[in-house]
């Protein structure tokens, strides 16, 4: 029985240290952005590792999503005699929910998984030791740039994928089940909302953050090698990715409550 | 001569393991001064210490009278400064060619200009025997020895008043490591610079040190001129020096 009781509180203990040890690293990264130097070469340069290089990756899983919306819903619809919903409800889903949050998922398997192995290495090969013996700050020089670059091309990402969804979901519409172009076009029109757009933009910069940060902390504190590497790598793509749709409930709950 | 490195009763665990149990060591200005003792002795913890990759447990470090242990972070950045290291795996930036990992500290903590910095990269390591051919490959081209080389080039590039050399041959061989403990015995006499290094390569301590000093199990268990050390009176030191599988000194099992 004691022991039972102390597994727990050990489990517990180390739960609380670790969620206490991600806030400090949080705090001291963010208090680091509006702090001189800045690296604004590192930025762009991360800027083009994050958000143009998904661009393929995201561009496709959006397109697919828009199209499957458009079938499902056209297939659940039918019965209703109410294929005009199909517009509406491809808008509605692809820029409040499943834009950002396919696009997060993405990023966070690509981008949160690379930026975790090349911490870790950094970290296991003591180069992280080494920016600070050379008057760097390792804080500034591999987290911001990497977490800000993160927060700035989410949206731009999710931006790309409402568009591509939306077109997804119009082909099916249009070439597959016989949908009147223009008239979908319109309802897509009359759907599209700036309210509904803006909380997925939201939703993509706050994604940006968690993913950036879930990488730069699971990679900065990971030890032992090579297999050190390796969980930091699992670590930060399935904490990235159980965050993200966390995030995405709390902001939901926040936006159109 | 003054005290360049002032370090009093430093202690530091980790969980149940005690790695340094109260050292106490000073190192004077322009000294050198190699601490040895086997793997898991502390060596590489009381390096970390000094520069604040560690915070200790216990105890003081103060350089040039200044104690250490509870800086800031931007009061830490200006005395990590006057510091070089070089790493044990060298520990090169490999997103980097190797003029830029030279001149590094340069480049962003001084702001140096890139035409600048890679001429000053470039009659560096010369210094360490290289030439200007190898400026522009990366770290990952480089065999292990050309890799430590830079990596004293990096140390030295910044003319720093401290160095720190962390096991400066292990995994080279003899002629090579010969090779690295010259250029360092060098360039340290050329800066003035006052060094310190952890090595348990004996060679490497007798021709880089003024002063040898002991560690094991987390304590200075002797210390004296280079020359001294072959008469030391001590069976701890005599074991080491010597290499022998029996005596008083049993090896750790678990890394620290």
């Amino acid at each position: 029985m004691n022991d039972f009781l102390a597994t727990i509180g050990r489990s517990a203990l180390g739960f609380f240290a670790s969620v206490g040890r991600l806030f400090l690293f949080a705090g001291v990264s963010i208090s680091h952005i509006v702090r001189p130097p800045f690296y604004l070469k590192l930025v762009l340069r991360q800027m083009m590792l994050i958000g143009y290089n998904s661009l393929p990756v995201v561009g496709l899983t959006s397109l697919f999503t828009g199209m499957v919306l458009a079938l499902q819903s056209h297939t659940g619809f039918a019965g209703f005699g109410g294929d005009t919903a199909v517009a509406m409800l491809v808008v509605l889903s692809v820029t409040r929910e499943l834009g950002p949050v396919i696009a997060g998922l993405m990023v966070a398997g690509r981008v949160g998984a690379a930026i975790a192995a090349e911490l870790g290495t950094m970290s296991v090969t003591d180069q992280i030791a080494a920016l600070s013996t050379l008057s760097t700050n390792p804080y500034k020089y591999l987290v911001v740039p990497r977490i800000l670059a993160g927060v700035i091309t989410m949206p731009l990402l999710v931006i790309v994928a409402d568009i591509i969804g939306i077109m997804g979901g119009y082909i099916v519409a249009v070439y597959l089940l016989d949908a009147n172009p223009s008239s979908y076009l319109h309802l897509t029109w009359v759907a599209l909302k700036t309210p509904d757009v803006m909380s997925g933009l939201y939703k993509a910069a706050a994604f940006g953050f968690v993913v950036t940060l879930m990488g730069c902390y699971h990679g900065y504190h990971s030890r032992g090698g090579a297999q050190g590497v390796g969980s930091a790598t699992t670590n930060a793509v399935v904490s990235g990715s159980i965050l993200i749709l966390l995030m995405d409930y709390l902001l939901t709950s926040v936006f159109f409550s | 001569m003054t005290a360049k490195i002032v370090i009093k009763d430093l202690h530091k665990a980790f969980g149940p393991k005690k790695v340094l149990q109260g050292v106490d060591l000073e190192i004077a200005q322009g000294e050198s001064v190699v601490v040895i003792g086997g793997s898991g002795s502390g060596k590489s913890v009381l390096l970390k210490c000094i520069l604040g990759l560690l915070r200790p447990d216990s105890g003081e470090i103060f350089v040039d009278g200044q104690p250490t242990v509870h800086m800031g972070s931007s009061d830490r950045a200006r005395m990590l400064a006057k510091f070089g290291m070089l790493f044990q795996g060298a520990a090169l930036f490999d997103s980097l060619p190797v003029w830029q990992n030279v001149s590094f500290g340069l480049i962003q903590g001084q702001g140096m200009k890139l035409s600048e910095a890679k001429k000053l990269a470039i009659d560096t390591l010369a210094k360490v025997g290289l030439g200007a051919d190898v400026a522009d490959l990366t770290p990952a081209e480089l065999s292990g020895g050309m890799q430590k080389r830079v990596g004293l080039a990096r140390a030295i590039a910044s003319k720093p008043e401290i160095i720190f050399f962390d096991e400066p041959t292990t995994g080279l061989d003899p002629i090579m490591s010969d090779v690295i403990n010259q250029l360092i015995a060098e360039r340290v006499r050329d800066l003035g610079a006052t060094a310190l290094s952890i090595t348990h390569d004996m060679a490497s301590a007798r021709k880089i040190a003024d002063r040898i000093v002991m560690l094991y199990r987390g304590k200075i268990i002797w210390q004296g001129k280079t020359a001294e050390i072959d008469h030391s009176g001590n069976a701890y030191v005599d074991q080491f020096i010597n290499g022998r599988a029996e005596g008083p000194i049993q090896m750790e099992v678990r890394a620290s």
